[in-house]
Parts: C-alpha cells; structure tokens; sequence
C-alpha cells in the first residue's frame, strides 16, 4: 500500500491530495477532513475494519456508548448543541436497526448527523446472511438520503457528499452502508469538494417577496413573529439577525419547542412558548395577529389547534428553506423560500432602505393588549409546602443554575413542556429535546453528546422516570469518560403525560401509565459508581440541588414530585388557541368526541 | 411570476398561486420527474407516494439519457391543488431527483401510452373485435382460430375506450406501460 500523498489536478483544476487507502482508513480520513473530532459508536463484526482503523489513530475520539440508539441521540445532542453534524458507527444488522429510532427523531427535527453502518460483505448481500439487515431500505424513509457503497473507489467521495447532503439545505439524518469487503478493500482517496454535487439547495430569498413581507411589516397592527429551529440550524448568524429584527421593530416573539433560545427569554418583547402548552400570552397573540411571520417553524399540529379556527384573521407570511412547508398545513399569503439567515439579512436591508417605518401606535396598543394577557400569569400554580411540585422543582433549577451558560436536554412528557415553561434560554443551541418525533430516551443520551462537546459547561437532562428508564444504560458511558451529566429527574412514579390525557379524555382510567417496581434510583446511581441524590421535601429542594450542581461526575437526582399533576395551560385536542385550558377547574368536558381522535 | 421564485422546469416549480390552492376540487397532473439512475431512486419515488398517502394512478421509468445517468419517471397523480403542489415540493426534496415538471401545469402535453389486449372468440365477436381493432388503429400481433393479440398505443383514454369495446367482445387479458408524456412544441 502506498501511503505517500501525490497532488493531482482534479476537473475543476484545483489541487487535490489523494492516495490509496483502504475503505477502513478512509472512513477515518474523510471524518478528519470533515473537521470530526468525535464519533459515537458500538463496534460488532461487520465493522471491526472500521475499528481498527481508529484502534490506529488518534485524531478522532470515539465514544462507546452501551446501545446504538443512545449513539445516534448522542450524536443528535452534539450536532444541536455545536451547530456541526455528529457522527455515529453501528454494525450491520441490529445495530442498524437500533439507530433507527435516533434516525426518524433527526429527520423530524431537521438535525444534521451521519450514521455509518457495517453491512455484511457485498458477495454476501441478499442472502439472509448473519446480522444481515436491508439498511438501506429500512431507512430510506428515516433518513435525508442514504447510500450503500459496493465499491472502495466511491467510498471517499460518497462520505464527503453524505456531510454536504446532511448540512446543506434543510438539514437531517444520513446514512452510509458499508459492507466489510469494501472496508478491507484498497481504493484511491479524495479530499472533499462540496461543489461537485448536484445537491446544491438555494439559500437566497426572491426579493419580490421579501419587499412584500416589508410592506406588510410596515404596516401590521397586531403583528407576531412565530419562530422555530429553523433560526437555530441556519446557524448564529440567523439567532443575531432575527434579535436585531425584533428589537428594532418592537413586535412580539413567540417560539415552538424547537426554536428556544433563538430570541432570548430576557428580551423585552419574548412572549414565551406558544402551542399545546405554550404561554397565554403567545396563543392569544398568534389567535388575534393581523399579520403572522413564520421564519423557520412548520405549522406542526402541537402548535396550531385545530386548523379551522387557526389565526383566523391573519396575513400569513412564512420563511423556509424547505419547499414542502410551504402552504403543507396552512395557506400563505406571503411564502419566501430561502435559508432564514439569507432571508432576514435581505429582509433588514429593504426595511432599512425604507425608513425603518412601522406602525408605531397601533403596535404599542397591540403590545397594551398583550400585557393585559401576561396578567393571566398562566404558568402560576398551587404551591405546596409538604410535596414538591413538578413546576416548583423546575423554577429552583432555573434560579440556581440562571448564572451557568447551562445546556438542558429533555426526555419526552410532562417534565418536557414544564422545562419549556419554566426554564429560561437566553442562547441558541442550549436547549436540546426531541420534538416531532416525541422520542422517550433521547434525553439521556443526549446529554452526553452535549457533554462531550462541551467539557466544561453544566449539562442537565430534564427528565421523567419512565423516559429516564428507556436508556438508562447510558450510565455505563458517562462513568467511562467521566462525563458530569446531571440527570434531574421528576419522578411522580406515572406517565405523567399518558395519565393526563386517560384523565381528561378516559375517564380517568389509568390503563398502564404507571410503574410499580421502580429502581431504587440512589442505589442505581451508586451501582455505577455515579452519585444519586433523593429529595422529597421542598424545604431541602435547594440545597440537594446544589449539592447536585457541585458534584464533579454524573448525578442521578431522584426529585419525588406531585403524583398527578396536570400540565397547564393546554390548548384541549380539536379546540383553538383561544380555547385554552388553564387550570384543573377548566377541564370538565372539555375534549369533545372529535377531539378524542387526534394525538 | 410567483413568489416562490420559480424558474421554469426547476424542482422548486409551483403553480399554486395561478389557482385556489385549497380547493377541494380533485385535479389530475402529469408529472416529469428527472432522477439519477442509481439503485434504489424508484423505491425512493414510491415509498414517498406510499407514505404520504398519494395516489399513482400510472407510473412509468426508464433511462433517458445514458451518459448523464438520468432517467425520467412519468407519474400520472389525482389530487387536490394542494396535495398536487405537495407532491411535487416533496418529490422536489429527494436528493437524487434533478427535475420536477408539471406537464399539465406547464403547458399542453403528447401523452402515449402502450397496451396489448388478448381477445377471444368465435363468429360475429371475432369479426366485430378485429373490425374496430382496426378503426381504433390497432395492430394484430398474434392469432389464433378463437382469439387474437391486439397491440395499440394513445393517449389513456383512447386505450380505455378500446378496452370497453373489446370486454363484451372476448377480452381475457390486458397489459398497460403506462403513460409518457411530453410538452408539445419546442
């Protein structure tokens, strides 16, 4: 084998180093000529070449996690809270289809990762050979694209195309299958060269509308920004551009799930989460709007209610890098194609170049109004002095660790909504939970990825102890690399989320949402060699947690909270933003029949 | 002349400010869709049409151009504006599709379709069938004493109205490619 570099011209005349390699050695070339720095993975036979190959280098830290799906949420935890794609190595087979979950939840929330798989050997392909799986078609429709690559010579080039693919455009989820010949195999290497492929999605905004949505920024009584993680994957940049639009024009923000911290939770003009259970303040705004501007969010059901009764007297303007979004769920007036950076950079420009004009007095009474709904103070709750309530747990965790650049993950369920009420994100890329695909178990692997990402900053997983218990096994892994990840868990012993809605939609019949043989989560903590701390009582709520953020290693913090709290506010199923529930008195009925069909 | 910045023919092609796009009314398009031939693009097309829950009313594939690897998928879909104008952005959105064109959108189009139709029978039906075989201008592509082997190529509903014919005169079996379809003019 030769190892020495020779330079050749390649078809746009630039200089290009290649050099023979193996399929194994390439896969680690083209992740350092990729800017990897970590992967996360779990080896098994159809990618020991791969293996070794790391086994024989030291650029590229691999994490070895203790089951595929925490590789891929951890590689979605490090590309949300970086900005850059992370990667995971799966063998063939199960461990294929173990990443599969991870996959969907990346592709529903349009993050950037690359998931190598081993394949059996391409001789072998087709004939039910062991951990043989169809990778390629199982996750055709989980991933943004997928390859299977039979010959070494494309190796290089279809890693580099599957980072441009993955971070251009819309990101999401991509996957390269590899089988073991082509990982043994010898082929010629190349460096990256983006502009080689095909896939090249436009960025700029059509000008003509952009001019529109001015016109009509110029004139909007009751206006509302309605961001999502659009702001956040289109990079800082987008995050700036999008305070400066806001501060300048005084018009209210409001956020899905997805896009907290884009706008900071301190600026004067944050309405809060808006949706199923978003803030008072922000649904009315969006139900009672003259002119709605979406930039970088989808119109999802958990943020609409029901479409008949949706914003119903407002122009609807909305920015996109996707196409599809377009007009999917709700009718446009004013679509602008384009990456939100881009667009928001040209949208400042026209607006300036116009005089910087709004309407001024319309938009101070429309903020008037706004107040009076922030009176409602929708997120007050019943304070307790014997049992800590979920919603007070979370509010001490926000005053205590307010001072920290803090990363939160979440797993999915009622301590996820109130993490999103009541926490505060100040910063794009801080706030990491699974979204569209609702995923339990991601927050936990999730956090580690942050963590490895981000060594020295606190990281805490917010989380239930039913979607804790999901990939526990994680532990194994923050224990081998000394990752300090806090694991706050608000255990009220049920599905929290499922009870909720079997008491509201059920007649409370409480059909296996809950657990009766929980693990002793201290004992748990302490088998692994980690920390675990139990608390019960609010008096001692402060001091345990700080004990927990004082702790340099991993914290299992077992936080015994109400055991049938509801989440509020709550837009019902089939209902409008109008229509909220805010309290328990409000519940009676209030999910009809056609209601009761919907998620 | 939109707002989506649609050049002609380019993926990001829509028309769905032309028209109501949230009618109710069911519209049926023909679609010219560009793809790399690489294995797998057809699985991709389809398991979008299965997923999404769209209809395919007939779809046919085969490379058009060999050197640049394209091959052209001709998809023939029933649809609200909406669901039509999804089709296409979602299609638009395959990494290995170059092209989406709305032939019914674009312009007017030449579609052809292929059929073969076995027709048995004896007497007065045999006669008949190959009387408007022939009116229909279709061939005779095998025989035998009681049946005969009909080959004929038009547009969808030249070949339904063949097909109509031929069922109380004898038809056992039919076998259709499906539509491909071009603008007209230059």
């Amino acid at each position: 084998m030769r190892n020495e570099f020779e330079d050749t011209d390649d078809v746009n005349g630039a200089k290009q180093m290649t050099r023979e390699m193996t399929g194994a050695k390439m896969v680690i070339q083209a992740l350092k000529d990729q800017g990897v720095d970590t992967v996360f993975g779990y080896p098994g036979g159809a990618v020991l070449p791969i293996y070794d190959a790391i086994f024989q280098q030291n650029d590229i830290q691999h994490i070895l996690v203790r089951h595929e799906q925490g590789a891929v949420h951890a590689a979605e935890g490090y590309a949300r809270s970086t900005g850059k794609p992370g990667v995971a190595l799966v063998t063939s087979g199960p461990g294929a289809t173990n990443a599969v979950t991870g996959l969907t939840d990346a592709l529903l929330d349009s993050i950037p990762i690359i998931v190598l798989t081993g394949q059996v050997p391409s001789f072998m392909i087709g004939s039910d050979a062991f951990q043989e799986a169809d990778t390629i078609g199982i996750t055709r429709p989980c991933t943004k694209h997928n390859w299977l690559v039979k010959d070494t010579e494309k190796l290089a080039s279809v890693l580099h195309e599957a980072f441009h693919v993955a971070t251009s455009g819309r990101p999401g989820p991509v996957l390269i299958d590899i089988p073991k010949d082509v990982q043994f195999a010898t082929g010629t290497y190349c460096g990256p060269k983006p502009s080689a492929s095909h896939y090249q999605p436009s960025v700029k905004g059509d000008l003509t509308s952009i001019t529109e949505l001015v016109e009509a920024l110029e004139k909007a009584e009751r206006p509302v920004f309605y961001t999502g993680g659009g702001v956040i994957n289109s990079g800082p940049a987008a995050g700036q551009l999008l305070r400066e639009l806001v501060d300048a024009t005084g018009f209210p923000i409001t956020s899905t799930l997805m896009g907290l911290g884009a706008y900071p939770a301190s600026g004067k003009n944050w309405l809060g989460m808006l949706g199923m259970h978003g803030l008072y303040e922000a649904n009315m705004a969006m139900h009672d709007c003259d002119l709605m501007i979406n930039i970088g969010a989808r119109f999802d059901d958990r943020i609409t209610g029901v479409l008949s009764s949706f914003s119903p007297n407002s122009t609807k303007a909305h920015i996109d890098i996707d196409p599809s979004s377009i007009n999917k769920i709700v009718r446009i007036d004013i679509p602008i194609v384009g990456d939100v950076g881009h667009v928001l950079e040209d949208l400042l420009k026209v607006w300036k170049s116009r005089g910087r004009k709004t309407n001024t007095e319309a938009v101070v009474s429309w903020n008037r109004q706004i107040d009076e709904w922030r009176k409602v103070d929708c997120l007050k709750f019943a304070k307790d002095e014997k049992i800590i309530k979920p919603q007070y747990a979370l509010q001490r965790l926000e005053a205590l660790t307010k001072k920290y650049d803090r990363y939160i993950t979440t797993e999915v369920g009622q301590h996820q909504m109130w993490a999103a009420q009541y926490l505060n994100f100040e910063d794009p890329n801080r706030w990491m939970t699974s979204g569209g695909l609702g995923t339990m178990g991601y927050g936990f692997p999730a956090s580690i990825g942050v963590q490895v990402a981000h060594p020295d900053a606190l990281v805490i997983n917010v989380a239930g102890e039913a979607s804790w218990l999901m990939n526990m096994q994680e532990m194994g892994t923050a224990m081998q690399y000394k990752l300090p990840v806090k694991q706050f868990i608000l255990n009220n012993e049920r599905l929290g989320m499922v009870r909720q809605w079997q008491e509201l939609l059920h007649g409370s019949r409480y059909s296996q949402s809950w657990s009766e043989s929980l693990p002793d989560f201290v004992k748990l903590a302490e088998a692994f060699g980690a920390k675990g701390i139990r608390c019960s009582d609010p008096a001692d709520l402060d001091d345990a947690i700080m004990e927990m953020l004082e702790y340099d290693g991993p914290v299992i913090f077992d936080c015994l909270v109400t055991k049938h709290e509801n989440c509020f506010p709550m837009i019902p199923s089939g209902k409008a933003h109008n229509e909220m529930l805010l309290g328990e008195a409000d519940t009676e009925g209030a999910i009809q029949a056609g209601g009761a069909v919907l998620v | 002349m939109s707002a989506l910045h649609i050049k002609k023919g380019s993926t990001r092609h829509s028309a769905y400010n032309l028209r109501p796009t949230f009618s109710d009314v069911q519209e049926r398009h023909t679609l010219a869709v560009l793809v790399e031939n690489e294995p797998g693009v057809l699985a991709r097309v389809i398991g979008l049409f299965a997923g999404r829950g769209y209809n395919i009313e007939s779809l046919t594939v085969a490379e058009v151009d060999h050197t640049g690897h394209l091959s052209r998928i001709t998809i023939v879909t029933k649809g609200t504006p909406q669901v039509i104008e999804q089709i296409k952005a979602q299609l638009g959105r395959i990494v290995t599709v170059r092209e989406v064109h709305d032939l019914t959108v674009e312009g007017t189009t030449v579609e052809r379709e292929l059929a073969i139709f076995k027709v048995a029978g004896e007497g007065e039906k045999r006669v008949e069938a190959l009387r408007l075989a022939d009116i229909f201008r279709a061939n005779v592509v095998d025989s035998t004493l009681t049946s005969f082997v009909f080959e004929i190529t038009g547009a969808p509903d030249k070949i339904d109205a063949f097909a109509d014919l031929m069922r109380p005169l004898g038809l056992v079996e039919v076998a259709r490619t499906g539509v491909a379809a071009l603008l007209r003019g230059n």
